[in-house]
C-alpha cells in the first residue's frame, strides 16, 4: 500500500514530457489519471523510478467533432465522456467503469496505453475501429485500433511515445448496445460486450461490429458472430444464433470470478443482449 | 445539529435522538491512532513471511540497517526477554487444547503467509517500508496444510510438529437423549454445511502508538478491548499493571477484528521500551487482509430429525473448524459460542454439537461479528427449509409448529441454556404482515416469463449475547479465565454536568448517545450534558470492552445502576434539605421534590452544588460529592430474536443473484434509540449478505492468500443492497433492569440463511436443495444448468 521511492516531474509541454521520459530510461513512466499505475505501485507490482505527469501538457483533453469523427484528447477523463451523451456507446461504456471517483480521475489515453483486456474503453475503441495518435521523440504517428493491442498489457506504443489523441468514427446510423457483466456494480467486467449495428432499409443487418472485454489477452472482436449476422434479418432468432458464436475461437483465461466455460457462456449471453439493444 | 424536541422531559429513552458522536465523525474532527504524533517517534514496518510454512534459516538486516533513516531492526531472537507468549484465554476443565507458543515475531519457523519475522524502526514511514523489503530472510519451505478435512487424516503434514496431529481440540455440548430423539424421528435429513472464511475488514485497519517513558508505558491502539490489552501487556513485558495505560482513541470499526490482543501491540510496546522512543505502526489494508484474524471457516455435518407431522426430535451438528496457524485470544471458543444456541428458536428435546478444531497454515480465525452464532443459525435455518421440503410441509408452518411458545419463557433448552424471553410468533406475524407474500408470489410468474426466477427465503433466529455471566463463562463453567462483567462510574460535577465512565469500548455503535439517553432519564438532565468516556484504562471505570453485543445489556446496565446510586444519594440530600423522608422524594421534570409539592425542589445541579460546595449541609455522616461506581455481573445472557425475509431475483441465463427486498423484524427488548438499532441491523444484514454473495477469504493450496485486496475480497456496496425494511417487536428481558438485549450482531447472525434459502427457493423447481456460500453467479448458473439437465 506504500509505493517504492520514485521521482516526479510535471512538464509544461509535450516535448519536455517526451524528453523527460526518454532521459528517465526504461524505468520511467508517464502518469495520467494514475488509477491503473498507482495501484500497481502501491502493491509494489510496479516500481518506476520516475513519473512524468501529463497533467500540465496543454491540449490533451476535451471532445471535438471533426469530419465524421470524434476527436478525444488522451487526458480526457472517463467522467467527461460519461457526460458527453452525444458520444453514444462511448459515453455509455465510460459510465460503466468502476465508480465515480475512478471515473473522475481515469483517462482514455491511460486506459488504452495500459491495454488491460479487462478494461472497457479499449473494447469500445476496437469496436469503433478507432485510431490514435502516438507522439514520440521522432514526432507523431497514427495507429489503428486493429493494430494497437498486441498481448496482455502490451500495445503497439513505444516506451517513449505519448498518446495525444484518440479518434472514433461517428458511425451515423448505427445502433449500439453495451453489456458489462460484473460481480458487484463497481467491479471489472467478467465479460463485457460492445455491439454496433447498422440496419439496412430492408431490416437486414448491413454492418455489425462486436467487441468483447476480458475474453482473451487483448480485447477481441467476435468475428464469427458478426459474420453470422451480417446480411441477415435482425430478429430475435438471428440475433440468438449469431450470439451463439460469440466465443468461437476465443481462449479466455479463467480467474477467481469466472471459469473459462462460464466466460464463454457469458460472452454469448452478453452478445445477445448487446445486439438486442443495438437493434431496438 | 440539534437533538429532538423536549430535551429534558425525562423521556429520552425510546426516541431516535441523533448520534452525539456523529458531528465529530463526519466533520473530520475525530482522532484516530494515526492522527496522533509524539515528538521523536519511530515508525515501524513489519517484515512478514511470504511463505505459508517454512524454517527461517537466516535473517540478514544489514542492507536495511545501512539505509538512511533506519534506526534498528529486531527479530524474534532479540525478544527473548518477553515473559509470556501471546494469550489464549480459554482453559476449560478436562479439555485438552493444543496451544503452540505464539510470539510477536516468529521464532525459528513461520506458520502462515504474513507471519511477522522482523520489525524495522526508523524516522520515516516510507523509509522503513522500503527497508523492510531489504531485510533478507532465507526460508526453507515446509509442507503446507490448507484443507481442514485432509489435515486430520493420519500421516498428513503437520502445522505444529510437536503435537503429532493437526487437531487443536475436541469439545462437545449436548443435552437430551440423542438416541431416543433420532429413534423417534420419521424423517432425518443430513446436510453438509460449509461456512467459509471472512474478514472483518473495518474501514480503519489496526494501528498502534506505544510510548515507554520513565518506567511506564502508554499505548494508543485501535482496539475493542483496552483492558485486556493492558492486562496481557503487563504480563508479557513484565510491567506492573498500574504503569500500563491503554487508550483506544477513535476506532474506525472493529467487527471483532479488534477484539484481540495482538502481536503488533506487544511488538510496538517492546520496541518502545527497547529504543526509549515512541513507536508507531499503522497497518496497511494488504497487511490487514493477510494478518488480522479472520472469522467463520467451518464445515459442519448436520442431522435434523422430525416426526411426520413436523415435530422436531433431535439435532446433531458435527463441526470441523479451521483455527488457522495459532490460537489467539478466543480462537477455539468461537464455534462453541454457536453451540449454545444450536437448535435456535425451536423446541428440540435432544441437541448435540461436537467440535473439532484444526490447525492450518493460514491466519488465525477468531471472533468476527456474530462469532459462532451466524454459523449455528445458518445450519439450523438451512436445514429447516430442507426438512420442510422433505416433509412436504410449508416451511413457515414447520417453523411455527416448533417455535418455543411465549408462555414457555424463561425456557431451558435441551442444552441447559435458559432463554430469557421471547415471542417468536409475534415476530414472524409482523414479518408476514410487512412482506405481503401473495403479491410476491404473483410477481413470480411475470418474472418467470422474463427469465428471472424469484425466490423468497426466511430465517427465524435467536442468538446469545450480553457477554457474559461469570458463572456460565468463567473457569467453573465454559472455561474462560475471567467472567465478563462491567463497571461504570457516574460523576456529577459541581455545575451538574454528568461524566460517565464505562469499561466498555464503543467504536462506532452509538453508545455515547444511547448511554446518555439512559443516564439523562435517570438523572433528569439533557443528554447533551452527559458525556460518555470510554476506551482509556488510565481514567475511569474498569471493564472488558465492546464485543459480543454486550455493551448495552451489560455496560449500559452497569451505567444505569451507577445512575441509580447517584439518584439515591441525591434524594437523601434533597430530603434532608427539605426536611422530608427520602422515600417521599421524586424526580419529575428535572427536579427532585417532595411528592405532592412540586414547586419546592432542587435540580441535579443544585444537589450536586451542595454536595461539592456545601458538604456541611449534607445529612450527618454523608461524604461529599456525587459520584458513584457500580460493578455488574449479569445472572444470564440475553437472547435477542426475530424473523427475517429475503427476496431475490435470479437471472436464469447468467445465475446472477439480486437481493430485491430484505425485511427484518428484530427484538432486542425496549428500544433505547430506534434509529441506532436500525443502523446496527442494516450493517449486520449487509455484512451477512456480503458473506452470502460476495466475500470470501481464499487461500490456494500453497497457502498463499489470493484475496488480499478489496478488488478480490468483495465487500458489498450500497449498489448491491436493497433499501432494508426493518421493524421491531419489544419483549423485555428479565435479566437486566432496562430489559434490553444486544443488537450489534443480530443482523449478521440472522441474514445469511435467509439469503441462501431465498436462492434455493428460486431454484427448487430445478431440484436444487442447497448451495455453498458465497453464491457466485457462476455457482448459481452451474446449479441452474445441472438442474435443468437433470
Ligand atoms: C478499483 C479500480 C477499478 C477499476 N475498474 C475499471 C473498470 O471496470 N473498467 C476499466 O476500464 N477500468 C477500470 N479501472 C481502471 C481505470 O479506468 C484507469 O483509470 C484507466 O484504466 C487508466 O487510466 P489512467 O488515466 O488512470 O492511467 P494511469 O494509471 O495514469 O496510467 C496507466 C498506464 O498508461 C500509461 N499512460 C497513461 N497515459 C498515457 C498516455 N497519454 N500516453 C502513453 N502512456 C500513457 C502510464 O504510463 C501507465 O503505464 C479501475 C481502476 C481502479 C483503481
Amino acid at each position: 500500500m506504500i509505493p517504492a521511492e520514485f521521482d516526479y516531474v510535471a512538464p509544461d509541454t509535450l516535448q519536455e514530457a517526451i524528453a523527460a521520459r526518454t532521459a528517465g530510461g526504461e524505468d520511467a513512466k508517464f502518469l495520467a489519471g494514475g488509477h491503473s499505475l498507482l495501484p500497481l505501485m502501491k502493491l509494489r507490482l510496479a516500481a518506476p523510478t520516475l513519473l512524468v505527469d501529463l497533467r500540465k501538457v496543454p491540449g490533451l483533453s476535451g471532445v471535438t467533432r471533426e469530419n465524421g469523427h470524434w476527436r478525444i484528447g488522451a487526458m480526457t477523463r472517463h467522467a467527461v465522456l460519461q457526460d458527453s451523451h452525444e458520444l453514444g456507446a462511448i459515453s455509455t461504456v465510460a459510465a460503466g467503469i468502476a465508480d465515480q471517483q475512478i471515473r473522475n480521475r481515469g483517462t482514455i489515453g491511460g486506459s488504452l496505453a495500459h491495454g488491460d483486456p479487462a478494461s472497457d474503453l479499449t473494447t469500445a475503441f476496437l469496436a469503433y475501429e478507432g485510431t490514435l495518435t502516438a507522439t514520440g521523440p521522432d514526432g507523431p504517428r497514427e495507429v489503428a485500433a486493429t493494430e494497437f493491442f498486441q498481448d496482455y498489457l502490451t500495445t503497439a506504443l513505444a516506451e517513449d511515445e505519448v498518446i495525444t489523441e484518440v479518434r472514433m468514427p461517428r458511425l451515423e446510423g448505427y445502433g449500439y448496445g453495451y453489456e458489462k457483466f460484473t460481480r458487484r456494480a463497481e467491479d471489472w467486467a467478467m465479460v463485457g460486450v460492445v455491439a454496433l449495428v447498422k440496419q439496412a432499409d430492408d431490416g437486414t443487418c448491413e454492418d455489425v461490429r462486436i467487441a468483447m472485454t476480458n475474453m482473451g489477452s487483448t480485447p477481441l472482436r467476435a468475428r464469427a458472430a458478426e459474420d453470422a449476422l451480417r446480411g441477415r434479418p435482425l430478429d430475435a432468432g438471428s440475433i440468438a444464433e449469431a450470439a451463439g458464436h460469440a466465443a468461437d475461437g476465443t481462449d479466455p483465461p479463467a480467474d477467481r470470478n469466472a471459469s473459462e466455460a462460464y466466460k464463454r457462456h457469458l460472452a454469448q449471453v452478453m452478445t445477445r443482449r448487446a445486439l438486442t439493444s443495438a437493434t431496438k | 445539529m440539534t437533538l429532538m424536541d423536549d430535551r429534558t422531559s425525562g423521556n429520552h429513552v425510546g426516541r431516535s435522538l441523533r448520534r452525539k458522536e456523529d458531528p465529530r465523525l463526519i466533520t473530520g474532527q475525530a482522532t484516530y491512532v494515526d492522527d496522533i504524533n509524539i515528538t521523536g517517534l519511530l515508525h515501524a514496518a513489519i517484515v512478514r513471511s511470504p511463505e505459508a510454512h517454512a524454517k527461517i534459516l537466516s535473517i540478514d538486516a544489514s542492507a536495511a540497517m545501512a539505509r538512511d533513516d533506519v534506526h534498528a531492526v529486531y527479530t524474534g531472537e532479540d525478544m527473548a526477554d518477553l515473559l509470556a507468549p501471546l494469550p489464549m484465554a480459554w482453559a476449560p476443565d478436562g479439555v485438552e487444547v493444543h496451544n503452540p507458543e505464539h510470539w510477536p515475531l516468529a521464532r525459528g519457523e513461520v506458520k502462515h503467509v504474513g507471519d511477522p519475522v522482523a520489525i524495522v524502526l526508523g524516522t520515516d514511514r516510507y523509509a522503513v517500508i522500503d527497508a523492510a523489503e531489504d531485510v533478507l530472510v532465507e526460508y526453507e519451505p515446509l509442507p503446507v496444510v490448507t484443507d481442514i478435512e485432509q489435515a486430520l487424516e493420519p500421516g498428513h503434514a503437520l502445522v505444529h510438529e510437536q503435537f503429532g496431529t493437526n487437531e487443536v481440540h475436541k469439545w462437545s455440548l449436548g443435552g437430551g437423549d440423542m438416541e431416543a430423539g433420532f429413534a423417534a424421528a420419521d424423517v432425518i435429513i443430513e446436510r453438509r454445511v460449509v461456512n467459509h472464511r471472512v474478514s472483518g475488514a473495518p474501514i480503519e485497519p489496526r494501528g498502534v502508538l506505544a510510548d515507554y517513558k520513565a518506567g511506564a508505558i502508554t499505548v494508543h491502539t485501535s482496539t475493542q478491548v483496552p483492558h485486556f490489552v493492558r492486562l496481557f501487556m503487563g504480563l508479557m513485558l513484565g510491567i506492573s499493571e498500574e504503569r500500563v495505560r491503554i487508550i483506544a482513541p477513535e476506532v474506525g470499526g472493529g467487527f471483532g477484528a479488534k477484539l484481540q490482543v495482538t502481536g503488533e501491540e506487544m511488538l510496538c510496546a517492546w520496541a518502545s521500551r527497547k529504543t526509549r522512543k515512541p513507536v508507531k505502526w499503522i497497518e496497511t489494508r494488504s497487511e490487514h487482509m493477510a494478518t488480522c484474524h479472520h472469522g467463520r471457516d467451518q464445515i459442519a455435518t448436520v442431522r435434523l430429525g422430525a416426526k411426520r407431522d413436523g415435530t422436531l426430535t433431535a439435532m446433531h451438528a458435527d463441526i470441523v473448524a479451521d483455527m488457522g496457524a495459532y490460537l489467539m485470544l478466543l480462537t477455539p471458543t468461537i464455534p462453541s459460542l454457536g453451540a449454545f444456541v444450536m437448535g435456535g428458536v425451536y423446541k428440540i428435546p435432544a441437541i448435540t454439537t461436537d467440535i473439532t478444531g484444526v490447525f492450518t497454515n493460514k491466519c488465525a480465525t477468531d471472533a468476527i461479528r456474530g462469532a459462532g452464532r451466524p454459523e449455528a443459525t445458518h445450519m439450523v435455518e438451512v436445514c429447516m427449509d430442507q426438512l420442510a421440503d422433505e416433509l412436504g410441509m410449508d416451511r413457515l408452518e414447520l417453523r411455527r409448529k416448533n417455535f418455543i411458545p411465549k408462555e414457555a419463557f424463561p425456557y431451558e433448552t435441551a442444552l441447559g441454556i435458559v432463554y430469557d424471553s421471547g415471542d417468536y410468533h409475534a415476530a414472524l406475524d409482523l414479518l408476514m404482515e410487512k412482506l405481503d407474500l401473495p403479491a410476491l408470489e404473483r410477481e413470480k410468474e411475470e418474472l418467470a416469463a422474463k427469465g428471472i426466477r424469484r425466490g423468497i427465503g426466511f430465517s427465524t433466529y435467536t442468538e446469545i449475547c450480553g457477554l457474559a455471566p461469570s458463572r456460565v463463562t468463567g473457569p467453573a463453567g465454559f472455561g474462560l479465565q475471567t467472567g465478563l462483567w462491567e463497571s461504570a462510574i457516574v460523576r456529577v460535577t459541581v455545575t451538574g454536568a454528568v461524566t460517565v465512565y464505562t469499561g466498555t469500548s464503543p467504536h462506532g455503535q452509538g453508545h455515547e448517545t444511547t448511554m446518555a439517553q439512559v443516564v439523562a432519564d435517570k438523572l433528569g438532565v439533557d443528554p447533551q450534558n452527559v458525556e460518555i468516556m470510554h476506551g482509556d484504562t488510565g481514567t475511569g471505570a474498569m471493564g472488558l470492552g465492546t464485543y459480543g453485543s454486550r455493551t448495552t445489556a451489560v455496560g449500559t446496565e452497569s451505567v444505569a445502576r451507577a445512575s441509580d446510586k447517584v439518584v439515591e444519594k441525591a434524594k437523601a440530600i434533597v430530603a434532608h434539605a427539605l426536611e422530608a423522608a427520602p422515600e417521599d422524594i421524586e424526580l419529575r421534570d428535572g427536579k427532585f421534590s417532595v411528592q405532592g409539592s412540586p414547586d419546592k425542589g432542587m435540580t441535579l445541579a443544585e444537589v450536586s452544588g451542595m454536595a461539592h460546595v456545601r458538604p456541611e449541609l449534607l445529612p450527618e455522616g454523608m461524604a461529599p460529592g456525587l459520584d458513584e461506581t457500580s460493578f455488574y455481573d449479569p445472572n444470564n445472557f440475553v437472547f435477542p430474536f426475530g424473523a427475517h425475509a429475503c427476496v431475490v431475483d435470479v437471472e436464469e441465463d447468467t445465475g446472477k443473484v439480486k437481493v430485491v427486498r430484505y425485511v427484518a423484524i428484530d427484538d432486542c427488548g425496549p428500544a433505547i434509540n430506534p434509529t441506532i438499532i436500525d443502523g446496527q441491523v442494516h450493517g449486520g444484514i449487509a455484512q451477512a449478505i456480503g458473506q452470502a454473495l460476495y466475500e470470501h477469504v481464499m487461500y490456494d493450496e500453497d497457502g498463499q492468500l489470493v484475496t488480499g485486496t478489496f478488488v478480490d475480497y468483495a465487500l458489498p456496496t450500497a449498489a448491491e443492497l436493497p433499501s432494508f425494511e426493518t421493524d421491531r417487536t419489544e419483549t423485555p428481558s428479565p435479566v437486566n433492569s432496562l430489559g434490553v438485549k444486544g443488537i450489534g450482531e443480530a443482523g449478521t447472525i440472522a441474514a445469511s440463511p435467509a439469503v441462501l434459502n431465498a436462492v434455493v427457493d428460486a431454484l427448487r423447481p430445478l431440484g436444487v436443495t442447497y448451495l455453498n456460500m458465497p453464491l457466485s453467479s457462476e455457482s448459481v448458473w452451474n446449479a441452474i444448468t445441472e438442474g435443468s439437465r437433470a
